[in-house]
């Protein structure tokens, strides 16, 4: 079975900087794949150039099957790709449930069919008390929070996290853990996501991608991967040490 | 739409609403002369400033050069009433094409080429710059010299050409208000609504959950310069003369978007309680300085400064919020559209 995300050789540089080089990866449908790396590997940058931000100097980028590399941001959400933001960008003078609205008219046809499905999609994030309040008054986690109940509101086949736990406190990272886990098992979701809290990415991800130097260096299941001696060698060594 | 006109409208707003407009219907058989034309005046910022908060308050373009779309309404209705004697309202077509095309092009040049904040501010003023300068050497509507319609005796109204008594302006521009707070209020709670509130507060997660940016920016240009075409035919046939210097003039242009500031950007009552203060205590005190014997040149002017001083200083949202919440009108609805 073809994966449902398929990034085949795609590089990006910046003035000479060669951020990316041809990394290659996959996501199956239905799995949860964690991509992992020291600060500036380029994980970030991959996920701006499958979503869209940027266009990669080569390589393609399948959704499905379906190229999508060189497509707008937005084409792409609405083929069914969402994503979070690292430094969130909540519509900070609207309110919670508004911006969940405005992520929901991605995948419905009226507003009021809209409304009811940001009200499932709070509920289920854990917002429902603050569906009211302005996104400005939020708590950081609540904006992380936001962050993700936006991006799950388009009605995602596959959701692009991109460090939505760091600066959570451990219980509310549990949370955040479990509810991917239980969306991803109740809904068959599937799930990129960006960490750099290790604990997180070892719970919830069947395989791992570990970027270097924007160069794939390891991949596998956390139990390979962490036993990689390259992956030690950069990054995990000096984390264990 | 019609079934969801008052939603998420608190039942006390409405009445308020109510009260206001059957107090402006009934003003005419009381007020007339001077004071009819301040309030035609008023209605007339109230209209340009919710045409205006569309592109700037909901999709958080600032324009700096709506006068250019006056003008271009105004000149293209009255060229043609003067030349072939057509119908304002048939004009008005042409007004509404010609100004939609402009505000089409400054947008696209923005928009495609990623022209963005005070650059883009900068963009709308060099258009409406092109056009004053344009329209001062443009031999068929006279040029600098001026375009002045033919003016007949008001004893009788005529709708259909526009040529009648400041009381017959007077409904129509109320005509005009209501109407455009009207589409403000529905294309709010509409999901183009939604997408220029999301675009205004971050372009970037706008587009991320699907919104393609450059359409809805694109619709709201080309909206609010339509509907600002409209203020400036009526502009025309009001005053009966246009000149390029007055109408493109950046002074005008500021003129036009004060009354929403200082109302409150963004909001469906800030352009309406805008223009009301600004232009009935402008126009009160000048005649009051008047009667007490004092002709200051350039008085309306300080007075506009002082007022955006003030507002900025203490109101930095404008004075509807902290208005509507003296008057009880501030609760956010839960569940916005289901009250």
């Amino acid at each position: 079975m073809a994966a449902l995300l398929e990034v085949d050789g795609i590089s990006k540089s910046f003035s000479g900087l060669r951020a990316v080089q041809e990394v290659s990866f996959t996501v199956p449908e239905g799995e949860i794949v964690g991509l992992i790396g020291p600060n500036g590997a380029g994980k970030t940058t991959c996920f701006n150039l499958i979503t869209g931000v940027y266009r990669p100097d080569a390589g393609q980028v399948r959704l499905a099957g379906q190229r999508i590399d060189g497509w707008r941001p937005d084409e792409i959400c609405q083929a069914g790709l969402a994503r979070t933001f690292q430094l969130v960008k909540p519509f900070a003078g609207l309110s919670v449930m508004e911006n969940v609205v405005v992520g929901a008219l991605n995948a419905c046809s009226t507003v009021a069919e809209a409304r009811e499905k940001s009200k499932i999609v709070i509920e289920k994030i854990g917002l429902w008390s603050k569906r009211d309040q302005a996104a400005a008054a939020l708590t950081l986690p609540e904006r992380k929070l936001l962050e993700v109940a936006r991006a799950l509101a388009t009605g995602p086949r596959i959701l692009l996290l991109d460090e939505v736990m760091a600066g959570l406190r451990p219980t509310e990272m549990n949370t955040m853990v479990a509810l991917f886990q239980e969306l991803n098992a109740s809904t068959g979701l599937t799930i990129l996501l960006i960490e750099h809290v290790m604990r997180a990415v070892m719970t919830l991800s069947r395989k791992v991608v570990v970027l270097h130097h924007g160069q794939v260096i390891s991949s596998g299941t956390p139990d390979e991967v962490t036993r990689d001696p390259a992956v030690l060698e950069c990054y995990l060594g000096e984390e264990a040490l | 739409m019609i079934k969801h006109l008052f939603d998420g409208v608190p039942r006390r707003g409405l009445l308020m609403l109510a009260v206001l407009f059957a107090v402006l219907l009934a003003l005419p058989y009381f007020v007339s002369g001077y004071l009819i034309t301040v309030l035609i005046l008023i209605l007339y910022f109230a209209y340009v400033g919710q045409a205006w908060n569309i592109m700037m308050g909901f999709a958080g373009q600032l324009s700096l050069g709506h006068a250019l779309y006056v003008g271009l309404g105004a000149y293209a209705a009255a060229a043609l009433y003067v030349h072939f004697g057509i119908s304002p309202w048939i004009g008005l077509g042409a007004s509404i094409v010609i100004s939609a095309a402009a505000g089409a092009a400054i947008g696209f040049l923005a928009f495609r080429f990623g022209v963005a904040g005070v650059y883009f501010a900068i963009l709308t003023i060099a258009f409406a710059e092109f056009a004053r300068i344009g329209f001062d050497h443009f031999a068929w509507v006279q040029g600098s010299s001026g375009l002045f319609l033919p003016v007949a005796n008001y004893t009788q109204n005529d709708l259909w050409n526009l040529r009648g008594s400041p009381t017959m302006f007077y409904y129509l521009v109320l005509g005009m208000t209501a109407c455009a707070f009207i589409l403000s209020h529905l294309l709010l709670r509409s999901r183009m609504g939604y997408y220029w509130l999301a675009i205004r507060e971050s372009p970037e997660a706008a587009q991320a959950l699907g919104i393609n940016i450059f359409r809805y920016k694109m619709y709201a240009v080309v909206l609010s310069a339509a509907m600002t075409s409209l203020a400036g035919v009526v502009f025309a046939f009001f005053y009966n003369n246009l000149f390029p210097e007055q109408v493109f003039s950046i002074s005008r242009s500021i003129e036009l978007i004060l009354g929403p500031i200082i109302g409150g950007v963004g909001t469906l009552v800030g352009p309406l309680v805008g223009a009301f203060l600004l232009t009935a205590l402008a126009e009160g005190m000048g005649e009051m300085l008047l009667r007490l014997g004092v002709d200051v040149p350039g008085i309306k002017q300080v007075f506009y400064g002082i007022c955006l001083l003030l507002v900025v200083m203490y109101l930095p949202d404008g004075v509807w919020p902290p208005l509507s919440k003296l008057l009880g009108l501030d609760h956010k609805t839960p569940d916005r559209g289901e009250g």
